[in-house]
């Protein structure tokens, strides 16, 4: 065997044994990108939101806007508080009812309800929304976002379980009433 | 003494790294480059490994988990001796380090750093801002309290307008459905591992460019960078008239420092840790988050943009500016590299800095934000009520209940969030007042189905009231004519 063919012999080999290397890269990479984008793959399969109890009724007295919290259906046990959410609940004459996030539609900021002006204001950067949730000025594009609701057994029931974005509102759309009492 | 040479030449013998060493300390740089002008690049470094030490103190304690960060922040601040001095240091030593980044920045671009041959040195330079910058909202997200929390919910917003992908990559970021400890778990996998890792990566590329390719001379008035000729003359440079790096320019680097690791103290010491603020509980909402000190701008440009512009800007504008940055070097790798020929990049940074100076001012202020507790705590000023009529004097009622005063100033207190009031009846006229009360508009809520007509009119009637005693309100002189004099006097 010539020195010539000996050296690209192992030239060859070096070059195997790279793409072995690189096969079996990519073989890991597959489980590592899954495991990497499993809050994206998993909200795909099975989704985030489930009905949630707000408590009994007689706590959102008609024509008032309350603010209520529940758990996030989806915690683990070292979230902490994070894992409680508000929402604002406004009982508009005892049928119909409007559960606002708590989060402005501009970037998320915590909306806050002035019952003597009815309106919902921003502390961030100035959003205002009117009692049902419309925008009244400030740089929202949009109204409140509104989470589903359904009466039950003298309860509020609600679907959540995901921060709704000016990107990804709540699944619902806003002001449609889904009532299984 | 002797022992000491004997042991260091033991290890050289073995390691052979003192000649190298040497080599590049004694290395030839021009006489010029001997200045103050040139230790901010220094400067950050040492800001760096300052936060290097002092972040590894504070991983000794901190848990980073979303039910227990909060509790370790306050064990820090009050149950470990001087534990609140290593987060002052820390929190300090951040705002001095993105400071010293941005002042390096704007040296090295005035004095022409970035051209030919230095182009790659600049953009591994740009890459070191965007770490920084990450580091600096990262750690922000770290120290958990209301802040972080809003402050990632309104981090989750923008990241959820970007086409398509946008609630993947807020999925993505939060880790989940919602702000929550997988959230805070993986930017503190991003603040410890992944981005101080990128950080040291570009740092070395940095350094051993600044090596290899030597530090920028001094600008000079019309000598022109050509890629033909640069070399032999920097060559030529640092031949003639170069002094060797170490003691001629390296003192001031070391005095410079020194002296920035002293403000860090004092700073930490006079001022003490940032926070945190309140418990990173979403229920409490009687709050204003705010983000740090290098994001405020930000922060006022978000509430300064117009609705149907924001997204488009949010989401191209920082790129357009990270690729005016990238591609800066080679537009103008070649030319004249003193600011004193070089109008348009003072001008450049003059408005930067006033653009920004300015937006970071107003966020200070927040005058964009009603303020929340003006109705109930800030009373409407005595020479407003003074010989008013009773149902004036229930207009101003009005204008407390109603909560105007949490948007429109008397006197300076109040909101700023709409005009001040304090003459407001010399711009509108009744009708026009009434019609702005009921209907809204300009950015101010419609307010008709939220005051009776009797308030309205009490409103209506304490407003017309405010002007200055020697000026008469609007009035609509057509008025006179339609309705007849009489008619029109009395109204």
């Amino acid at each position: 065997m010539s020195t010539e063919n000996g050296i690209s012999r192992r030239a060859a080999l070096v070059k195997l044994g790279l793409l072995i290397n690189g096969l079996v890269g990519a073989a890991l990479a597959v489980p590592i990108v899954r495991y990497l984008l499993s809050p994206v793959i998993r909200e795909k399969k099975t989704g985030y939101e489930s009905w949630l109890s707000l408590g009994g009724l007689e706590q959102f007295p008609a024509g008032q806007t309350r603010l209520a919290t529940y758990k996030n259906p989806v915690v683990n046990s070292w979230d902490g508080e994070t894992g409680d959410i508000a929402c604002w609940v406004r009982n508009v004459d005892n049928q119909k009812f409007q559960v606002f996030a708590i989060n402005c539609a501009h970037l998320g900021c915590p909306v806050r309800w002035f019952a003597q002006s009815n309106l919902f204001m921003c502390p961030c950067h100035g959003g205002a929304y009117y009692q049902d949730g419309s925008r009244a000025s400030g740089p929202p594009e949009r109204g409140l976002f509104q989470y589903s609701y359904k009466t039950e057994g003298g309860k509020l029931l609600i679907k959540a379980g995901e921060m709704p974005t000016p990107g990804q509102p709540v699944a619902s759309k806003a002001g449609v009433k889904t009532t299984c009492a | 003494m002797r022992l000491i040479q004997k042991v260091g030449e033991w290890f050289d013998a073995r390691l052979q790294l003192g000649t190298p060493i040497r080599e590049t300390a004694e290395h030839s740089v021009p006489r010029e480059t001997a200045s103050w002008f040139y230790v901010f690049g220094s400067a950050a470094l040492t800001c760096f490994m300052l936060q290097l030490v002092t972040g590894i103190l504070l991983a000794l304690i901190y848990v980073p988990s979303a039910g227990e960060a909060w509790n370790s922040l306050q064990t820090l601040n009050h149950g470990v001796s001087l534990g609140w001095f290593i987060r002052a240091l820390h929190g300090w030593g951040s705002n001095f380090m993105v400071a010293i980044v941005l002042i390096h920045m704007v040296q090295v671009f005035l004095f022409g750093a970035y051209k030919f041959p230095r182009e790659l040195t600049w953009i591994v330079g740009v890459f070191l801002l965007l770490v920084t910058l990450g580091m600096a909202f990262t750690g922000q997200v770290l120290r958990f309290d209301q802040d972080a929390y809003w402050g990632l919910g309104i981090g989750a917003s923008i990241a959820s307008r970007v086409p398509v992908i946008g609630p993947w990559a807020v999925s993505l970021m939060l880790g989940g459905p919602i702000i929550a400890g997988a959230t805070l778990s993986r930017f503190f996998a991003l603040h410890v591992f992944v981005i101080p890792g990128l950080l040291l990566a570009f740092v070395g590329l940095h350094l051993l460019m600044v090596l290899k390719l030597g530090i920028n001379e001094w600008p000079m008035p019309g000598r022109i960078v050509r890629r033909a000729t640069y070399m032999r003359e920097y060559h030529e440079l640092t031949q003639k008239q170069g002094v060797p790096f170490v003691p001629e320019a390296v003192w001031k680097d070391i005095f410079f420092s020194a002296f920035i690791l002293a403000a860090i103290a004092v700073c930490a010491i006079h001022f003490g840790p940032f926070g945190p603020s309140g418990q990173p509980d979403p229920t409490i909402t009687q709050i204003a988050p705010r983000p740090d000190f290098f994001f405020l701008w930000l922060y006022a440009l978000l509430s300064f943009l117009p609705p149907s512009a924001e997204t488009p800007i949010l989401l191209i504008g920082p790129a357009i500016g990270i690729l005016a940055l990238l591609i800066l070097p080679f537009v103008a790798g070649e030319g004249e590299k003193s600011w004193r020929r070089r109008p348009i990049a003072v001008l450049t940074i003059l408005l930067v800095v006033v653009s920004l100076g300015t937006l970071t001012h107003l966020a200070e202020h927040t005058p964009w934000s009603p303020v929340m507790d003006a109705w109930s705590g800030q009373p409407i000023p005595s020479e407003f009520l003074h010989g008013r009529t009773a149902l004036e004097r229930h207009g101003a009622l009005v204008f407390q209940a109603k909560q105007c005063h949490n948007c429109h100033s008397l006197d300076n207190k109040g909101g700023q969030r709409g005009p001040a009031l304090d003459a407001v009846a010399l711009r509108l006229t009744e009708d026009q007042l009434i019609r702005q009360v009921i209907q809204g508009g300009g950015n101010m809520p419609a307010y008709g189905k939220n005051l009776s007509p009797a308030e309205t009119t009490a409103l209506v009637a304490f407003l017309e009231t405010l002007h200055p005693a020697n000026q008469k309100p609007a009035r609509n002189a057509s008025q006179a004519l339609a309705f007849g004099a009489n008619e029109a006097s009395s109204r």
